[in-house]
């Protein structure tokens, strides 16, 4: 099996999300909601306690109407790889490893066991990813029966985030284990909020796998960390050189800036600083 | 009542004004206990804390504690590494403050986490790439390696000393002395360091994140050396205050001079050093980002760019050139001023690098988030200081933490009646015969 593991072509899960096409109507993020067994409170009023693998922000060009222009942008945890495998923002502080880089999947674990709560994870995550579990879990009357089983509620005092709903692909994997069949099929695996967005924004699949739309739709480049070749693809932060494997697209030139920081007057994309 | 604890050839108030004292701390530390044991039960729900501030009024207390007790492991270093004799006059209150001041931080941090019941996850599971770890392994030893430091002093007491076991215990335990300043400044330099390096490896956050040496951002280079400066400003600041509550001279001048000159050119080095990385951040590494140095200052009404000209020219430029001078160091107001100075620096120093990096927003979508700590988090960072009053109240009272304060404050056996008449006079003025500092 370990044999078996090591020669095989790792995948690099990611997903690409077309920014013309989304509405804003938040089904990405109750479908979340409800897949993860994702906490809530009677008053949710403060966002900034409110725990949302999947957060849709609302941008806008800034200018006056009738110029006025605004783009939604659905924003899950980013399973950054870093510079170098694995050398994510979050994985390569945590001082217990209990978040993780999977080689296998590319997928960064959240293990909620082991993490103990010191919230530098959080702090490393320019994307506002992760989220702090301030209060115990406390469900409405008979919700408990409508939790899912494949994905354990947090307890207070760990921090949890999106894990582009890893049980879907354990459970994909089993399946096709059972089946004889050693790669699994491109929709066999996709996440709840794929699934559930009706303006089909989302589209998720293996970004080494050649066959898969995220990789017909995105082409990372490998050459230079996976930057995407087609010129309507951007990735949040990508100069930061976080390595996301969250895709946006856009034809719009001033939602693909809004993407990243740029001086004033900066035509051209610099060189990502390389963080050792 | 207690006469029979008091080091021989000192005089310390009566037993009912020291118990008064201690109750009026301990009413402090009692609030802080109650706000500890309610984040504990109740959870960090307690706090003010969210999540763009994960870090915050606790990290930043933690930092600042371990940053100002940097005084133990420096004066060590000088003490018994490079031989300055005269330190020897002020490094058992050094090493005291360096105890408060780490175990203070211990605390805290064991409040700080979600999960205290599973801290010791960060030895067991630990993650050997990350700052935090390094940081909890040195922090844990170097407290160790005080607590060594700190035990000798206990077994001094009077009534202690006359057990020949502990009396021999601690005469060992000052000889090989030297081995565990040693010990104590190489754990320092990796911990003091490594606190730095939490906020300066943060690639995510380029208000934080600097480049450096293999794995050591400039910012681990930077937190040891302004510990390394600081840290004996505020080992001076304490002293100071506990001669003006006692109204005793306690360590003489000289060795505070002696610390005061070290302190002021280290300080004065950092400063310089601090100076060139601020400008190589603002002008070659954050723009490479796509961030200006004000995008870093503006928009916000609390982290204007006067944090920085604060922290380095008010706290960093000025208190340097006093303490340089002889006639800034011997000059009482200006060795106050630039000893306030020099701790309200590093602290400032430890609050950017906690709360401003949480401010800032890094996607250009994100707005400046401000925060405000709760009073269960203000009372659990006022715990510390309490519990500080209270051993530094205790080993005053029972050990003999100023070796010079017999010396300085000679009681006569006289008369009672002339004794009385003796204790309203000023203390002798010794100073005019001590020797100027050695250096």
């Amino acid at each position: 099996m370990k044999e078996g593991r090591t020669h095989k072509k790792f995948q690099k899960f990611g997903m690409v999300i077309d920014l013309d096409k989304c509405t804003g109507c938040g089904s990405c993020m109750v479908a979340c909601m409800a897949e993860n067994n994702v906490p809530f409170r009677k008053d949710e009023s403060n966002k900034l306690l409110s725990i949302t693998w999947m957060r849709v922000y609302k941008l806008t060009n800034g200018m006056p109407f009738p110029k006025i222009d605004v783009c939604y942008l659905p924003r899950p945890c980013m399973q950054c790889e870093g510079q170098h495998e694995g050398h994510s923002p979050c994985v390569s502080v945590c001082p217990a490893i209990a978040t993780d880089y999977s080689m296998e999947s590319g997928i960064v674990s959240q293990i909620y066991t082991r993490c103990f709560g010191c919230r530098y994870c959080m702090a490393s995550c320019p994307y506002h990813a992760r989220y702090f579990n301030w209060w115990d879990p406390i469900w409405p009357d008979g919700m408990e029966k409508y939790l899912s089983p494949n994905v354990s509620p947090r307890m207070r005092g760990v921090v949890e985030k999106c894990s582009f709903c890893f049980h879907r692909y354990q459970l994909a994997k089993d399946r096709a284990f059972m089946e004889g069949r050693p790669e699994l099929q491109e929709d066999e695996y996709q996440t709840a909020c794929t699934q559930a967005c009706p303006a089909g924004a989302i589209t998720f699949g293996d970004l080494n796998n050649p066959k898969h739309t995220v990789s017909k739709m995105a082409e990372p480049d490998p050459k230079h960390s996976g930057r995407p070749k087609n010129p309507n693809a951007f990735r949040l932060l990508e100069r930061l050189g976080t390595n996301p494997k969250v895709y946006y697209l856009s034809s719009r030139e001033w939602v693909r800036r809004a993407g990243d920081n740029y001086l004033k007057n900066e035509k051209k994309v610099k060189k990502p600083v390389h963080h050792g | 009542m207690d006469s029979a604890l008091i080091p021989k050839g000192v005089k310390r108030c009566p037993l009912w004004q020291f118990l008064l004292f201690i109750g009026a701390a301990g009413i402090v530390l009692l609030w802080g206990v109650y706000a500890m044991f309610l984040c504990w039960f109740k959870g960090l729900n307690q706090t003010n804390m969210n999540d763009y501030y994960g870090f915050a009024l606790w990290i930043w207390a933690d930092l600042a504690v371990i940053a100002v007790g940097g005084g133990a492991f420096f004066t060590g270093l000088l003490r018994y590494i490079f031989g300055k004799d005269a330190l020897k006059n002020i490094i058992n209150y050094a090493v005291l403050i360096g105890f408060i001041c780490y175990s203070s931080a211990l605390l805290i941090l064991a409040i700080d986490i979600g999960q205290p019941l599973r801290g010791w996850f960060i030895f067991w599971h630990a993650n050997v790439h990350s700052m935090l770890t390094e940081v909890a392994f040195c922090l844990s030893c170097y407290f160790g390696v005080l607590t060594i430091e700190y035990i000798p002093l206990i077994l001094e007491n009077r009534q202690i000393d006359k057990v020949p076991f502990f009396h021999h215990l601690g005469h060992n335990m000052h000889e090989v002395m030297a081995v565990f300043a040693a010990t104590g400044a190489f754990l320092s330099f990796f911990h003091q360091g490594s606190l730095g390096g939490v906020a300066g490896v943060l690639f995510g956050r380029p208000f934080a994140f600097r480049e450096g040496i293999f794995i050591w951002p400039w910012t681990f280079f930077l937190f040891t050396w302004s510990a390394a400066a600081c840290g004996p400003c505020f080992t001076i600041l304490v002293t100071k205050i506990t001669e003006k509550v006692v109204g005793k001279k306690l360590v003489k001048d000289y060795a505070i001079e002696l610390l005061a000159k070290i302190s002021g050119w280290m300080l004065l080095t950092y400063t310089i050093a601090k100076f060139i990385d601020t400008w190589y951040w603002a002008t070659v590494l954050a723009p490479s980002q796509g961030f200006t140095l004000m995008d870093f200052y503006t928009n916000n009404p609390l982290y204007g760019i006067w944090i920085l000209i604060t922290e380095i020219a008010i706290c960093g430029l000025v208190p340097a050139a006093i303490l340089m001078t002889p006639k800034g160091r011997k000059n009482p107001v200006a060795l106050w001023i630039a000893i306030s100075l020099a701790v309200a620096g590093v602290c400032l120093n430890r609050w950017v690098m906690v709360l401003q990096i949480m401010a800032v927003p890094v996607m250009t979508f994100d707005n400046w988030v401000l925060y405000f700590p709760s009073w269960q988090e203000v009372a659990t960072t006022i715990l510390p200081v309490a519990y500080g009053v209270i051993l530094i109240a205790i080993s005053y009272r029972y050990l003999p933490v100023f070796p010079n304060e017999a010396e300085l404050n000679p009681i006569e056996p006289l008369p009672a009646e002339e004794a009385e008449e003796k204790s309203v006079d000023p203390p002798v003025d010794l100073e005019l015969e001590l020797k100027p500092a050695e250096a």
